[in-house]
């Protein structure tokens, strides 16, 4: 008997022109949770796609409790009880919870469905577990907070000893990610193996007991976490020493650049407003960050500002021009650069080759088309230049199909392209969601770089490392409404979390309101 | 060399080729089981009667000309995001223009074109603007026009005596009038091609139709416009971010997308060859064009060497009567046509046989297909490094 219920030893996998995982090794212990830390392109998704069944390594193999298996598809990891929580997760969005989780496995009599076994099942199963979800509740209807414990269910439900969780907390508010490590420790207890993926090191060190590192698709080694730090752990992932404080002099704020006034913007969820009545400013070399949970308006505050969503009432200036009914083309040509939440819904045409996207707002400037006709040289040069300086990695330079791009490249290149529109007023809506410490890094000097070029930036993050590290000025939304203005030298994480859970909020924001 | 087979171009056109000939060879079982007397020389009919002799040729172009324009018509729209399956209706409405003017008005065959193209554009247009404004699904409203074309235009013919053959001097009613006796500078010219091909179908409308696909296929692929077009289809979300007016760009596509099947009819029915035929089944040339897109991968080039495939099958056909009824005929060629569109399919099977040599697709890509991107395959095999089974 092995001491390890799942071993992937010497695994390699090759892609056209790429070595995906080059000889890499891990081994998974019974009742342990084991991190599997890299950065963006690093592997680690493909090689949780061999065990999975998804893809056939070239060479190595697999063995579960020291017996080689081969696993062909996403039913023989099942058979072995292997689950995966997706980073999307794979659910029915007109379904309820409990049709999600009994797909593919509908317990039946003759062919007719037996949902009352089911649903006891799912019921004792997250009451065991504390994974609260309404069965009931249709998946489109509910938080993704939730839409992930349903994912968790499945994985239940099914019996799966061995639990991937392919980075869980990259769409969870700081709550509900204390849940999760709670929900994953008691998994533990009961016996169960967790691959946890992430390039989080605060959750490694939190939950995990042993961590794999990968970098480049090259096996770096395995590491008990109780012998390590953060900044060791990061050096292996990246290769260098990475700089978790953001290096920056004191803002100095010119002259105002943009300005809201009584923002308010309906939601297309409920009734109410999702913005109700904000009023906004951010000056020239200053970073303004709006910080608060997920839901809480920002979204829709900088969709109406943009111009994706219409405003209800408010007005907004630019540089002291009204802007408020202009269009979103007009916006752009003002000098408003937008790096949008969605990088795959707005931020680029996938199906487009980089190039292409690197031009997207300007294809019609004098500079690009003469007469109508693209200026294909021009954008050809264009587009390299900013790969060059923004160093964005892919497989075939201008022509890469951005689909095929990792995503940390992908938003690379929407930061070149924003950037580099010399914008007066950027903003940036979770730019590093997804990303690993390296562009994280680099991410933030790029905003950094952009405020002391006298540049204003709005930032909207739900990270509170982010909010504290590199903004000059926080301000929390809660409910739509802005609750508090911070200085980020002198408030503390825990003053904020208070306002951004609603427990507090700073008076003459609202007196107003109030009154009336 | 070596890199040459290892081309996307080359698995493209490999693909088609294998398409086609599985399709030939169910086609053949097919010819079998319902007459095995003349299966072999039926197959030999399919392949070759297209070439057999110059007046077959001809027709293989003549039928080609508006193949090719509703084609275009299909494929335009779905690089744009866009399934117009009403080309049959701006098919119809188009030819029906086109008559208008020759007859009734006695215009030249160049004013009746143009007004093919309106007629065809705004019967795109409507389900357009249906779609832009109130999100309502192109593929109903353009269903519904079809029906709507077929019928007006029939209505209108009953109602328009001097367009039909009996008031010149023919004795049926039941279609429009002969250009030859009704206006003969109606008739698209021939310029001497007739007397070359030995052939009364051979005119000049299959240039006509090769000039428009070479025009769309540099606004699709050279012009700001067609930039924008594709933006909207591939991401209308990402389009509306870049400040690109979305739903002028739905209008349009589809006006164009009609004014192309308009000009379909236009070329056929001024072929001098063709007569407008009172009766209430929808024409089959506008559907067409759905397999010619498709076979041609919505590549305006593409689509040109797909209609002409299609027309040269339908040709071999024509030539199988008597010894199969035409039902049959029509069934062999479908399922030829069928599997042809298939070559999507096969084209993935073999790039994981072949792996593409992806550090050499430009200079030889260019030669042997026109450029890509292909629309509407999202599961694209493209495995990098991180995106593994995400999607």
């Amino acid at each position: 008997m092995s001491d390890y219920v799942i071993e992937m030893l010497n695994i390699t996998k090759r892609f056209p022109g790429i070595v995906a995982n080059d000889n890499i090794t891990l081994q998974l212990k019974k009742g342990e949770v084991h991190a599997l830390l890299g950065e963006n392109g690093a592997g680690k998704s493909t090689l949780m796609s061999v065990l999975f069944g998804l893809y056939q390594p070239e060479e190595g193999c697999i063995k579960k409790n020291g017996e080689v298996v081969k696993i062909n598809d996403p039913n023989d990891a099942n058979a072995l009880h292997i689950g995966m929580v997706h980073q999307h997760f794979k659910l029915v969005e007109c379904f309820s919870v409990l049709d999600n989780i009994i797909l593919g496995v509908e317990p039946n009599k003759m062919g007719f469905l037996q949902k009352k076994e089911a649903r006891a099942k799912v019921l004792e199963l997250s009451e065991k577990y504390g994974l609260k979800v309404d069965p009931d509740a249709l998946i489109e209807d509910i938080s993704v907070g939730m839409q992930q414990r349903v994912e968790i269910l499945k994985m239940l439900y099914r019996e799966n000893e061995i639990l991937i969780f392919d980075e869980p907390t990259a769409v969870l508010t700081p709550q509900e990610i204390d849940e999760l490590m709670e929900i994953m420790r008691g998994f533990k207890a009961e016996g169960k193996s967790i691959l946890f993926i992430t390039h989080k090191l605060n959750e490694i060190m939190a939950v995990a007991d042993r961590c794999t590192v990968l970098r480049k698709g090259k096996y770096m080694g395995t590491v008990n976490v109780a012998d390590t730090t953060k900044e060791e752990l990061s050096k292996m992932m990246v290769g260098r020493n990475v700089n978790f404080k953001v290096d920056k002099c004191d803002c100095k704020p010119g002259e105002t650049v943009f300005k809201a006034e009584h923002v308010t913007v309906p939601s297309k969820l409920h009734k109410k407003n999702a913005v109700n009545d904000v009023s906004l400013e951010v000056r020239a070399g200053e970073i303004v960050c709006l910080a608060g949970i997920e839901g809480n308006g920002q979204t829709e505050f900088v969709q109406g500002i943009t111009g994706l969503t219409k405003m209800s009432s408010g007005r907004i200036e630019l540089l002291g021009k009204d802007i408020t009914n202009a269009s979103i083309r007009e916006k752009s040509i003002m000098g408003i650069s937008h790096i949008p939440e969605d990088r795959h819904k707005h931020g680029l045409v996938l199906d487009y080759s980089l190039e292409q996207n690197m031009v997207l707002q300007q294809y019609w400037e004098p500079q690009f088309q003469h007469n109508g006709f693209i200026k294909q040289q021009a954008v050809r040069e264009y587009a390299e230049k900013l790969i060059d300086q923004f160093d964005v990695r892919s497989g075939q330079g201008p022509i890469t199909t951005v689909r095929s791009m990792s995503g940390g490249n992908q938003q690379k290149a929407i930061i070149a392209r924003e950037i580099s529109k010399d914008p007066k007023l950027l903003i940036a809506v979770q730019p590093t969601r997804g990303l690993d410490v390296g562009a994280i890094e680099y991410i933030h000097k790029q905003l950094v770089k952009e405020r002391d070029e006298g540049k204003a930036v709005l930032l909207v993050s739900l990270e509170l490392d982010e909010v504290m590290n590199v903004s000059d000025r926080i301000l929390v939304m809660y409910e739509g409404e802005i609750v508090g203005e911070f200085d980020p030298k002198t408030v503390t994480v825990q003053e904020l979390g208070l306002y951004m859970a609603g427990a507090k909020r700073q008076d003459e924001n609202n007196s107003k309101k109030e009154e009336a | 060399m070596k890199n040459y087979f290892k081309s996307k171009g080359f698995i493209t056109v490999l693909a088609s080729v294998i398409s086609i000939v599985v399709g030939l060879l169910i086609g053949f079982i097919l010819l079998i089981v319902f007459n095995p007397a003349y299966a072999v020389g039926g197959l030999g009919s399919i392949i070759s009667k297209g070439f057999s002799s110059s007046d077959k040729f001809a027709k293989v172009l003549y039928q080609a000309a508006p193949l090719i324009m509703t084609g275009l018509s299909v494929g335009f729209a779905f690089k744009t995001g866009l399934f117009n399956i009403g080309a049959t209706g701006q098919y119809t409405v188009g030819a029906f223009m086109a008559l208008v003017f020759g007859i009734q008005f006695q215009m030249p065959w160049w004013v009746c074109l143009i007004a093919a193209m309106i007629g065809g554009a705004i019967w795109g247009f409507i389900p357009g603007i249906c779609k832009a404004l109130f999100n309502v699904n192109e593929v109903i409203t353009s269903i519904m026009f079809n029906w709507l074309g077929l019928f007006m235009v029939n209505l209108l013919l009953n109602n328009m005596p001097v367009m039909l053959a009996d008031h010149w001097g023919a004795s049926n009613k039941d279609r429009t009038a002969a250009l030859a006796s009704a206006n003969p500078s109606a008739i698209i010219p021939k310029l001497g091609l007739n007397e070359l091909l030995h052939s009364n179908y051979m005119n000049i409308s299959i240039f006509i139709a090769i000039i428009i696909a070479v025009v769309i296929y540099i606004i699709l692929e050279k012009r700001t416009f067609g930039y924008e077009l594709k933006a909207c289809g591939f991401n209308k979300d990402a389009s509306i971010y870049a400040g690109i007016n979305a739903k002028r760009n739905i209008v349009l596509s589809m006006v164009i997308s009609g004014a192309l099947a308009g000009i379909g009819g236009g070329i056929y029915y001024l072929s001098g060859t063709a007569q407008y035929t009172i009766v209430k089944s929808l024409l089959a040339m506008g559907f067409n064009g759905i397999p010619v897109a498709l076979l041609g991968a919505s590549s305006p080039i593409g689509i040109i060497f797909a209609a002409l495939f299609i027309s040269y099958i339908q040709v071999g056909g024509e030539a199988l009567q008597p010894e199969y009824a035409k039902e049959i005929i029509d069934i062999i060629i479908a399922v030829i046509i069928y599997l042809s569109a298939f070559s999507l399919l096969v084209k993935n099977i073999l790039g994981k046989f072949i792996k593409t040599d992806t550090s050499n697709v430009n200079a030889e890509d260019k030669a042997v297909t026109p450029p890509e991107p292909v629309p509407a395959k999202p599961a694209e095999v493209a495995p990098t490094e991180e995106k593994g089974g995400n999607e």
